[in-house]
């Protein structure tokens, strides 16, 4: 496919009067991997949730593959991985994964290989409310992947995770963008976010501030981003 | 057909999560119940005073078991954020509401069911008279507390007083509902042949049903989307 | 510049509504039947023209908000409810009042009295879930499509009401008898002139409410600049 994989156009969004994003517009081809940084407000959480439709943006449009994302077909490519799991507590795992995977058109055969590539098989019948921390978050992650997305939304991936979990996702976000799927990730952890990204972004105030190439420099020392482009305040 | 299929889905779902943790179930008969007993203390009624207003009693029962039960559509998405999974998955708006205005309906016409021999009981009244009837009219009044009461309790989901809010913003909007279901089955608990203007109530009825189906459907993308 | 359109609007609303109180209670004849008390009517139905009226610029503008997403036909619709509110107010109180000294009761369960107090609380119920949402863009839609649903509501429940035996006095007006005159001429227009007045007094309350709002959404967006700054 020619044309963009992500593209956002002039995104503005209000809360009232007060802007919480301004103008933001950046591209992203396919089997890019964006890093989305910035401060607690700078509208890191905003933007993600208007790209994977479900927030609507005040002025401007984001097409995900020339689509609007609140076309049928556009979402049903996105996997979208929030700060919570996403998942019912009270229903067990292969019931929580049936019922996503119905909505994605997912058949039981993949619910079950999923189910065994993130190692919950064999309490895959009990509820999730029963299931450790690392448990339920390496099943969230499965329900992100389940129906093969080709765009990844992933708030804060890295901050609640435990290594094992952190171990999984990092494995299959490296599957994904070799099989050319386009990852965006909003991050606090930069190091981590520097590993997967290919391009970085910059938040500050609803601003973009920077986007561009991932440098050497930024993988080198987690504060240099702000250094340069972030206000000084 | 996507948006049924998704629908169903999702219906599934909340049943299945419901009939898991029965906390709605549960606390909902059980205070219809109690609601039925509560009445018979205060009134103690006679033949003639149920054929008066034994539909007004049996439909405030379920108006207040209904607002218990919707209250739980939106709310039980709230733990782990799974509203946003639903939404940004290919199921669009009007489907997330018609499943779990389907599921609130299967919910409350179930209680109903219950409720209804038990007044029978308490209050020594044969309701099966004409059953088809009865279930028809019980039918359309419910479906028009889960279509209304799942729309609003999405409004009012994010809300620290939402249990107090959502009966406040439901009920009022519901009257013209409620006011033709409590007549008709008013009538048809006394099994007398229908009276002329039961037409007129049945068309009020059904078609409050048909415009606030649509203006839900139509308006759910709306609010789901934030 | 809104400033102006209030004050002139106050100068126009003010004499006419001094004139009208003059002419309702000393040059108007009474009324055969009822006496000086009918001459609550002149305030009573007015005041419903001026609510419903009221009602209907919420509507629209709460249709207008979902279809443009302007912040500024959430605060029409707002202000237009409000005043709505007041006047409806206004409308129950003065039937209640007739209601006592005709009926000689406050209150009948008579279905034109319900849907007034049905459509009260439907509007009240608007104002309640305003008050209860932090971010004005959410509480904007929010409102606006409550505000569809309650107008849908009250219209089926105003339907319903032709279905059922009335106590309310029948339409006295020519233009709802269909040119039947049933009141005196001078009466009616009486009824007209106050609904003119009223409907100037429920404008500068829209005006002025709008400025309310208005100043209220700046100053939340400048909380939420100075929230950004930390």
């Amino acid at each position: 496919m020619s044309g963009p994989a992500v593209a956002a156009a002039g995104v503005w969004k209000y809360f009232g009067d007060y802007p919480a994003l301004r103008d933001v517009r950046f591209e992203l081809r396919e089997g890019e991997c964006l890093a989305l940084l910035g401060r607690n407000g700078a509208g890191k959480t905003t933007l993600l949730r208007i790209l994977g439709g479900l927030s609507g943006a005040s002025k401007g449009a984001v097409e995900i593959n020339g689509g609007d994302v609140r076309a049928s077909q556009t979402r049903a490519r996105i996997g979208w991985l929030g700060h919570s799991i996403g998942l019912y507590d009270e229903l067990s795992a292969r019931e929580n994964l049936r019922t996503f995977g119905a909505l994605y058109g997912v058949t039981a055969g993949m619910i079950s290989e999923w189910l065994a590539k993130v190692n919950l098989a064999h309490v895959a019948d009990s509820p999730v409310r029963e299931y450790s921390r690392g448990m339920r978050q390496r099943l969230a992650v499965a329900r992100a992947f389940l129906h093969g997305p080709r765009l990844l939304l992933l708030d804060e991936p890295f901050t609640s995770l435990d290594d094992k979990a952190i171990a999984l996702l990092q494995g299959l976000l490296a599957a994904a963008r070799a099989d050319g799927a386009t990852i965006i990730l909003s991050t606090h952890q930069i190091r981590e976010a520097m590993e997967l990204a290919s391009k970085v972004a910059l938040l500050d105030r609803g601003k973009l501030v920077h986007f561009g190439e991932r440098t050497e420099e930024m993988v080198g020392d987690p504060t240099y981003l702000y250094r340069t482009y972030g206000s000084a305040a | 057909m996507t948006t049924l299929r998704h629908a169903a889905a999702i219906a599934v779902k909340d049943l299945r999560s419901e009939f898991r943790t029965k906390e709605s179930i549960n606390s909902t008969l059980s205070f219809s119940v109690v609601i039925l007993l509560l009445f018979a203390f205060a009134f103690d009624p006679t033949p003639d005073m149920i054929a008066e207003f034994g539909g007004g009693l049996l439909w405030i029962v379920f108006v207040f078991a209904g607002a218990l039960i919707v209250n739980r559509a939106f709310a039980r998405e709230l733990p782990n954020d799974c509203i946003d999974v639903l939404v940004s998955s290919p199921a669009s708006g009007a489907s997330l509401f018609l499943g779990k205005a389907v599921a609130a309906f299967v919910l409350l016409f179930g209680i109903e069911c219950i409720c209804l021999p038990v007044f029978g009981i308490l209050y020594n009244v044969t309701w099966w008279r004409s059953l088809s009837g009865m279930m028809g009219v019980l039918a359309l009044g419910t479906w028009a507390m889960a279509c209304v009461g799942v729309f609003i309790s999405a409004l009012t989901v994010n809300l620290r007083l939402r249990e107090v809010m959502l009966p406040m913003l439901v009920y009022p909007v519901l009257i013209p509902a409620i006011l033709p279901a409590m007549m008709l089955t008013n009538t048809l608990l006394t099994g007398q042949p229908l009276p002329s203007d039961f037409g007129v109530w049945l068309r009020l009825l059904v078609g409050f049903n048909i415009m606030f189906t649509t203006l839900s459907v139509y308006l759910a993308e709306t609010i789901l989307v934030r | 510049m809104r400033t102006k359109v209030i004050l002139a609007l106050g100068a126009v609303a003010l004499p006419l509504l001094l004139r009208n109180l003059y002419a309702i209670m000393f040059l108007v004849p009474d009324e055969m039947e009822q006496g000086p008390i009918y001459r609550i009517f002149y305030y009573h139905l007015p005041a419903f023209f001026t609510a419903a009226l009221c009602y209907l610029t919420a509507l629209v503008s709460s249709i207008l908000y979902l279809l443009k997403k302007d912040q500024k036909y959430d605060a029409i619709a707002v202000s237009a409810t409000e005043t709505g509110l007041a006047f409806a107010a206004v409308n129950l109180i003065t039937g209640m009042i007739w209601g006592r000294i005709s009926w000689g009761i406050w209150w009948a369960w008579d279905p034109r009295l319900t849907w007034a107090l049905i459509c009260w609380l439907v509007y009240f119920g608007y104002l309640m879930l305003r008050s209860a949402i932090d971010d004005p863009t959410e509480r904007a839609k929010n409102s606006a499509v409550l505000s569809v649903f309650a107008s849908a509501s009250v219209a089926i429940t105003w339907k319903a009401i032709e279905w059922w035996r009335t106590q309310h006095p029948g339409p006295v007006l020519s233009i709802r008898t269909g040119g039947v005159q049933k009141i005196d001429p001078i009466m009616e227009n009486m009824i007209y002139v106050n609904t003119v007045a009223l409907l100037f007094l429920a404008a500068i309350f829209i005006l002025v409410r709008l400025r309310q709002e208005e100043v209220q959404r700046e100053i939340d967006a400048l909380r939420r600049y100075a929230h950004a700054m930390n």
